[in-house]
């Protein structure tokens, strides 16, 4: 699935990147405030779904590679940030649903998490 | 330990949460253009990009070294601060001093050393109190 669809399930504004939406496709997605837990627990090709606006979300994604990165909650980072990540070519987007919902409807859409991990046929 | 083929200093400023991250980020181009292996580099990154957060959250400034000789790569983080009180305490997850600030950043969860052991082969942290704290982080890469 690519960045044009994520963004369609999630009727998300495009902040930066919206020429490449077509061609990323992240493998997995993870969802987290905290940044320290974002860079042990993702792998690459990660889509990040956060609520965090600061330029340390973008350090984060120049750090392990990010595909791209979802605000939600309707938040959006303030124009120095989204200036930081355009420079990086980091795709940038904005949804107004919570962090539960994002991930919610992403996941019924096919895409899973980071970890590998499944409690089915336990 | 030989003496390193390659050695660069990236200063790094307490308190400074823009730049913050601007030397793990230079770190991270410097292997990139050497050619070191994908995995590799993202260890160092992680543990180099915890190790500068670090510095900016706790100390007035410091610096990340970066030593890349044939087979090993080593950053060493040096800052003057407070310098760690207990340094089992702190390697603990979920343990930490950090500030509101810090959390507002996505940080200071206790998980910045836990996650620098992850990421290395080995791991040496020296600190005194009040005079600030060395960690000496070496990446086998074979």
């Amino acid at each position: 699935m690519n960045l044009r669809e994520i963004q369609k399930i999630l009727n998300a504004e495009v902040l930066v990147g919206e020429e490449v939406l077509d061609q990323i496709e992240p493998r997995c997605v993870c969802g987290s405030d905290l940044m320290s837990d974002v860079l042990t627990f993702t792998k690459e090709k990660t889509l990040l779904l956060t609520g965090l606006t600061n330029s340390q979300v973008i350090r984060t994604a120049d750090m392990i590679d990010l595909s791209a990165v979802v605000f939600v909650r309707g938040k959006k980072p303030p124009p120095e940030v989204i200036e930081m990540a355009r420079k990086n070519n980091l795709p940038l987007l904005s949804t107004v649903l919570p962090l539960y919902e994002t991930c919610g409807l992403l996941y019924m859409a096919g895409l899973k998490g980071c970890s590998g991990l499944s409690l089915t046929g336990r | 330990m030989s003496a390193p083929r390659m050695s660069l200093d990236f200063p790094v400023t307490g308190g400074d949460f823009i730049a913050a991250g601007e030397a793990a980020s230079k770190i991270k181009k410097t292997l990139r253009q050497l050619g070191i292996d994908a995995a590799v580099i993202r260890r160092v990154s992680i543990a180099s990009y915890e190790a500068e957060m670090n510095i900016v959250l706790h100390a007035r400034r410091g610096r990340l070294v970066l030593q890349v000789e044939e087979g090993e790569i080593r950053v060493i983080a040096e800052d003057e601060g407070p310098g760690i009180d207990d340094i089992e305490q702190a390697m603990q997850e979920g343990f930490s001093t950090a500030s509101d600030l810090a959390r507002e950043m996505g940080f200071g969860a206790g998980m910045g050393l836990p996650n620098m052991k992850k990421c290395t082969d080995e791991i040496i942290i020296e600190s005194e109190k009040n005079l600030g704290t060395r960690v000496v982080m070496r990446f086998l890469n074979k």
